[in-house]
């Protein structure tokens, strides 16, 4: 006991300022400063998120990435697989380069059958003149980051049926499937906030109305209503009209979950401290919302938008798959995946399946990024 | 409880017919109509009586009165020209590409969707408990990884690739025939032996492809809530008076842990039965899935109209399963106070 008493506490002499420091305690950085720190000790989603930057980054300048245009078409070329780039030509580096493909008709199979001639290295070109394209629409330019070499084919993931180059297409395809997701995720976050908010802020009957509402949307299964509601586009609409009809599609019937989160958050925060001493304090009903009420559920409705862009994703590839999404010239990657639609693509030609490596890649990344952001969406906890 | 459950009845017969608004206004959206657009193809060929047999179609469903009056007819609501003729009396419609009755249409293909996809359902549960549980008492190790990063991956791939990859390596390793529920030479059998073991060897792919990415967020979901109850100090303390680990796991933090993963049955349902529709039209099962793209495609509308109605009554009808076991399970949830 005598030890007990005697132990004195130690007190630091200097004085106590923590922004000196520089460890500040939580409760003086801002929440989404604090949701970022959170966020970035979560390696793995952080390295996801850098690769969807990445892809995303990579869109403005899809035709420069791909070797050639999208509906470039190579007829001495069909169904050609894969050709490998090599370094070393006999024992000697001389740099990326390709073997060129002898194409000839097996006359038993009625296959064409692709052999590699190793005799004759073709060194790849960078930054150099192929296919023109408009950049961005505004400039017309020829300008590649890399071309097939003089005279020969750069087939990096194969060719389809019409000899067109599947890399070229996959990364065209880019465009459209990441784009597709963010715009249906806003349609669906503008609905939810929109439908979640009015049943929050009302209550009593609306919410009643919207919470049936809700339930009923919920317990329809997706991809039949999906299906009806593409089978119902006109079949006179322009490619880029049906690309818009079907991300509205997708939005349409998503909104449910935001709508709920919403909902439930907006009823929480009504009843919490803060609010009422604002509401005291008298702020107008706009400034409690947008300054109160919003910062406060926003963290978690970006963390459940990032978390439903994956179904759109996979929703649109199996549309496409199923020849009622996109319409070729189109390309999105689930439109590239209607021709490995039959047992022969596995067998045959199984690259025509490679379009499914980003389509995972990308729903991995937005999962990942979404269940770091939920996880870092409530830094106080 | 049976005033609790019987209201539930209501709420959810309600809800259909919600349901089969929205669905009936869904399948209107195109313009025309099969008979409409086969009578001008009809036309075009000259064939004057088979015009008059369409006409005659046309007047006999109504396809002549306003939108609302047919959707009222189709759902049984207001008599037809036959009298009062729709779902609610048990007739199904007619099926126009096939000039059959859709009863006639569907048949088999009604309780073997059922039979998928509660398949489907039993392998997500008997997968992802297991996995669940294991995963959450072995955290940080690598089974564990390896548990998430499969779960992470069956969420990512796209059932009906998989799909196609499975039964390709099912027939080649395994001999199994491509496609359908049995084996082609078995259709025109009565069901005996031999078809039901066809059946349930030709299951095992549909089953495996609907299940993953509902097993995947189960096993997720459910490792998430039983760590939570592993932390609560119930738990210290049945480990602390002497329980046997499994019996500490299994009698309270388990059955806790059970409950959220039951009342998510509403959100794997709707899942598992759109999942069973893309992979049963890859894989050509014969269940509903092949028929409602075709009825889609060709403007069929009493036969897209009943199948997307006995999907969507599928789901309810499951739904309403899962609250009713929740309620057994967990006897401290009230009904009717949602």
């Amino acid at each position: 006991m005598s030890g007990l008493t005697e132990s004195r506490h130690f007190v630091d002499p200097a004085p106590f300022a923590p922004d000196e420091r520089g460890d500040t305690p939580a409760g003086s950085a801002s929440a989404w400063r604090l949701i970022a720190r959170k966020f970035l000790r979560h390696r793995l989603a952080v390295a996801f998120a850098l690769v969807l930057l990445f892809l995303y980054a990579l869109i403005p300048f899809v035709e420069m990435i791909a070797p050639y245009g999208q509906a470039r078409r190579d007829g001495d070329f069909l169904y050609a697989p894969p050709q490998g780039v090599h370094m070393i030509h006999e024992g000697r580096f001389i740099g990326p380069f390709v073997y060129p493909y002898r194409s000839h008709l097996d006359l038993d199979t009625f296959r064409r059958d692709y052999r590699t001639d190793t005799g004759r290295p073709q060194p790849l070109r960078f930054l150099c003149r192929s296919d023109g394209y408009d950049w961005l629409g505004l400039v017309h330019t020829d300008l590649h980051l890399v071309c097939p070499p003089e005279g020969g084919t750069l087939f990096l993931l194969g060719t389809d049926r019409l000899g067109r180059d599947q890399f070229s297409r996959i990364v065209y395809g880019t465009r459209v499937s990441l784009t597709i997701g963010l715009v249906g995720v806003a349609i669906s976050f503008t609905l939810g906030l929109l439908f979640g908010g009015i049943a929050g802020y009302f209550g009593g009957v609306t919410d009643a109305a919207v919470q049936r509402l809700i339930e009923i949307v919920r317990s329809i299964p997706e991809l039949p209503l999906w299906l009806a509601l593409s089978a119902a586009l006109p079949a006179n609409w322009s490619p880029l009209l049906v690309f818009f009809g079907i991300t509205v599609i997708l939005g349409l019937l998503d909104w449910p979950g935001l709508a709920r989160a919403v909902r439930g958050k907006l009823l929480a925060l009504r009843e919490e401290d803060f609010v009422q001493a604002a509401e005291l304090m008298g702020a107008s009903p706009a400034r409690l919302i947008g300054r109160h009420l919003i910062p406060n559920f926003m963290s978690h409705l970006i963390a459940s938008a990032t978390l439903s862009i994956p179904t759109m994703i996979l929703g649109e590839t199996a549309l496409s798959f199923l020849g009622l999404g996109l319409r070729p010239p189109v390309t999105s990657w689930g439109v590239l995946l209607n021709q490995a639609q039959n047992l022969a693509a596995v067998q045959l030609y199984p690259w025509l399946l490679l379009p499914v490596v980003p389509v995972l890649v990308t729903v991995l990344a937005f999962n990942f990024v979404g269940d770091g952001l939920r996880d870092a969406a409530d830094p106080y906890n | 409880m049976i005033v609790q459950v019987l209201r539930r009845l209501v709420t959810m017969a309600v809800t259909l017919l919600i349901i089969s608004a929205l669905v009936f206004f869904v399948i209107k959206l195109p313009p025309g109509d099969y008979l409409t657009n086969r009578i001008m193809e009809l036309r075009a060929t000259g064939e004057a009586s088979s015009v008059a047999k369409a006409e005659l179609l046309i007047r006999q469903y109504g396809l002549d009165r306003p939108v609302w009056e047919q959707y009222l007819i189709w759902v049984g609501l207001m008599p037809g020209p036959v009298g009062f003729s729709g779902l609610l009396q048990g007739d199904w419609g007619w099926s126009f590409e096939y000039d059959k009755p859709v009863a006639d249409v569907v048949g088999d293909a009604l309780w073997l969707t059922l039979l998928v996809n509660v398949t489907a359902v039993i392998f997500v549960h008997l997968v992802a408990i297991p996995a669940a549980i294991y995963s959450a008492t072995h955290r940080h190790t690598i089974g564990d990884a390896v548990v998430t990063v499969l779960g992470y991956v069956g969420l990512a791939v796209p059932g009906f690739l998989l799909a196609l990859i499975m039964l390709f390596y099912a027939n080649r390793w395994f001999g199994l025939s491509i496609g359908g529920l049995y084996d082609a030479s078995l259709t025109n059998r009565p069901w005996d032996g031999e078809k039901l073991r066809s059946l349930a060897a030709h299951l095992v792919v549909p089953t495996l492809v609907i299940g993953l990415g509902g097993t995947a967020a189960m096993i997720r979901r459910m490792r998430a809530n039983l760590l939570d109850e592993l932390a609560k100090p119930y738990t210290v303390t049945a480990r602390a008076k002497g329980l046997p680990p499994t019996r500490a796991l299994l009698k309270y933090p388990f059955r806790m842990s059970l409950n959220p993963f039951v009342a998510d049955i509403g959100n794997l349902l709707p899942h598992l039965v759109s999942g069973s529709v893309l992979v049963s039209l890859v894989l050509s099962l014969p269940t509903v899935g092949p028929l409602l793209l075709e009825s889609l495609r060709n403007q069929d509308q009493f036969m897209a109209g009943f199948i997307l109605m006995f999907v969507a009554a599928l789901t309810l009808v499951g739904m309403l399963i899962s609250d009713l076991t929740l309620v057994w399970l967990d006897p401290r949830i009230r009904m009717g106070q949602r």
